[in-house]
């Protein structure tokens, strides 16, 4: 068998890149930005359908449309360019050849034809039992088996990574530690495993049951399982795009992480404890114990939330060391004034760790204690949660990562440069403001999955406040705001990948020239903690953190009033 | 000083126990597995099955 050791080396950034690697790499990363649309605009159809003024679809095309808005968004996108990090992480920042092109091959088309497959079943119509496909509630084995299809390619691509960490140390390209980027994407592959490998558990037998050879599956049994796979599947993104946080930083910035030690550290609780936050799904079921529900829910007694709060401290403080070091010392914010806020590689990389913070992280933990779940269990709240958790975090962070990795890998120029800068705005700000109206009619009552909240024809209806009202409408509002800033990315995504200029001689030649070693490929500390802008920060999140979740405990003594 | 190098030390000390986890990804892989395995679904599971079945 001959191995291809067939390199080029990126112009741009110094990169020895494997070929069949960049090859992977592209069709992975474009293969997400195109379900990423698909999704999308199913998004748009069930926001404009919770919006109560405009009730856009049927009931029964809104819970389709729901049910391929959350595959096609929660897992293909997400995994799609995942998968497309992960072959970054390690082939190209350990300037490694790619372990067994032809397996990743094997497990891009395994996964293509998996979401194509799923699609199809959903569109079909007879399939939409939403993301969850919580059981007694069937679909065609079709549904299942392309999920399997598309999980059991995934697993290939991790597979691929973890034989190419092997080959980097074998043929010694790089010493010492891999870097932190790399060993952030290696933690994302570990849960990625456990995550297929849950996924399998429960998705194997469903499919058998659907077409008829096993009678019964066990309604609790296939929550607590599927949840293994459904939650499990989010922390890949947790793990994912905050090695992509680290990234940007070194990439935009030549920042370096305060401590790898202490970040190394954080990465390591969540492999131990992360993935144990599947139980917030279970929190009213009676039939779990408390010890076990709170065991799990606080990521074990809150260890994985202490990590999430090592990462947010030390990427932004990272970045403030690299810009005082380069002179911006005045007063507790100028490095991040003069940050390069016209860049959208650096907004949507600021948005993001801003908003999965404050938004995504601090209504998580308020969401994983057993008392407090009782207030906002099953509402609109919870997809609240996560839109700001996967969308403002995840996917806005993978989107200031392409606007760097399409021009660098494709070397060609971006179609829509002047758009590009006002996009992470657009679409952050538009995303973050659909998390809060959510959450914030979630607090009202209204409930999640739901079709018409005017319970027109309902034989037993509900009035809403007024207020709950608003806020959807809100929301829908909001969503289009986000939805327009989706499109502007998808346009300046292809746009470029198709006809976007070629990189001039002229342009490389503005460009500064590359580090001889990229810093987001080497092991190495700031050298310094002073780092005072990020302590304030920090700290204005530790306060708005505690008012919050002390507000919920107010607001849950209201609910059962004891006078 | 700034350090560049994980395993900066001079040759003949000793990795520390922590680093040679860290730079292991197949006993991450098993830790990162086990650990939810045992304390998410596992005991989920044992707790679903001591339910008593209604008569």
């Amino acid at each position: 068998m001959t191995i291809n050791r067939d390199f080029r080396t990126c112009p741009d950034t110094g990169f020895k890149i494997h070929l069949p690697a960049d090859k992977l790499i592209k069709w992975n990363a474009v293969s997400g930005v195109v379900f990423l649309m698909i999704g999308g605009l199913f998004g748009i159809a069930v926001a404009l359908t919770r919006w109560p003024a405009v009730h856009l679809l049927p009931a029964d095309w809104f819970y389709l449309a729901l049910t391929a808005h959350g595959l096609d968004v929660l897992l293909v996108w997400l995994i799609f360019f995942e998968v497309a990090i992960l072959y970054f992480a390690s082939s190209v920042l350990l300037g490694s050849r790619l372990a067994s092109p032809k397996a990743a091959w094997a497990g891009y088309w395994l996964m293509l034809i998996g979401a194509v497959m799923t699609n199809i079943a959903v569109l079909r119509g007879d399939s939409s039992v939403m993301f969850t496909s919580y059981v007694p509630m069937k679909a065609a084995p079709d549904f299942y088996l392309g999920i399997i299809l598309f999980a059991v390619g995934a697993l290939l691509a991790c597979f691929v990574f973890f034989g190419t960490l092997v080959i980097a140390k074998q043929e010694k390209t790089y010493e010492g530690s891999v870097p932190l980027v790399t060993f952030g994407a290696t933690v994302a592959a570990v849960i990625a495993v456990f995550t297929i490998a849950a996924g399998a558990i429960i998705l194997v037998p469903t499919l058998l049951w659907s077409v008829g050879y096993i009678s019964h599956i066990d309604t609790l049994m296939y929550k607590v399982v599927w949840w293994g796979m459904g939650h499990s599947s989010q922390q890949i993104n947790v793990a994912a795009h905050i090695a992509v946080w680290y990234a940007l930083a070194a990439i935009l910035f030549g920042a370096k992480p305060l401590s790898e030690k202490v970040s190394r550290t954080a990465f390591l609780l969540y492999i131990l404890f992360l993935q144990l936050a599947s139980a917030h799904h279970l929190l009213v079921e009676p039939g779990l114990s408390s010890e076990y529900k709170i065991f799990n829910t606080s990521y074990a007694i809150y260890l994985a939330v202490l990590a999430s709060m090592i990462h947010g401290l030390t990427v932004p403080g990272s970045v403030e060391a690299a810009q005082r070091k380069k002179g911006f010392n005045k007063g507790l914010f100028e490095w991040l004034r003069k940050a390069p806020w016209g860049n959208p590689a650096f907004s949507g990389f600021a948005l993001s760790v801003v908003m999965f913070g404050f938004l995504g992280g601090i209504s998580g933990v308020m969401m994983g204690t057993e008392q407090l779940n009782i207030i906002i269990h099953n509402t609109i709240y919870v997809p609240g949660h996560f839109h700001a958790t996967v969308v403002t975090g995840t996917t806005l962070a993978f989107m200031a990562l392409a606007y760097w990795l399409v021009p660098t890998l494709w070397q060609k120029e971006l179609v829509l440069p002047g758009l590009a800068k006002w996009q992470p705005y657009l679409f952050g700000i538009g995303m973050g403001l659909v998390s809060v109206f959510m959450m914030g009619a979630g607090t009202l009552g209204v409930p999640r999955r739901h079709w018409d909240i005017n319970f027109a024809d309902a034989v037993m209806g509900y009035d809403f406040p007024g207020a709950a009202h608003l806020m959807m409408g809100l929301n829908g509002m909001a969503a289009l705001m986000g939805a327009l800033g989706g499109a502007i990315f998808i346009l300046n995504m292809v746009g470029t990948i198709l006809w976007g200029k070629p990189k001039t001689k002229a342009a490389e030649e503005e460009a500064p020239a590359p580090a001889p070693e990229p810093v987001v490929a080497t092991y190495g500390n700031a050298g310094t903690m002073a780092v005072p802008g990020t302590f304030t920060l920090a700290m204005v999140f530790l306060v708005s953190f505690v008012l919050y979740y002390f507000v919920n405990w107010k607001y849950l003594a209201g609910v059962w009033p004891l006078s | 000083m700034e350090e560049t190098q994980a395993n900066s030390g001079g040759a003949d000390e000793p990795i520390p126990f922590m680093q040679q986890l860290m730079d292991n990804p197949f006993l991450l892989l098993f830790i990162g597995v086990t650990m939810p395995t045992v304390f998410y679904i596992l005991w989920g599971i044992m707790e679903i099955t001591a339910i008593p079945i209604a008569n």
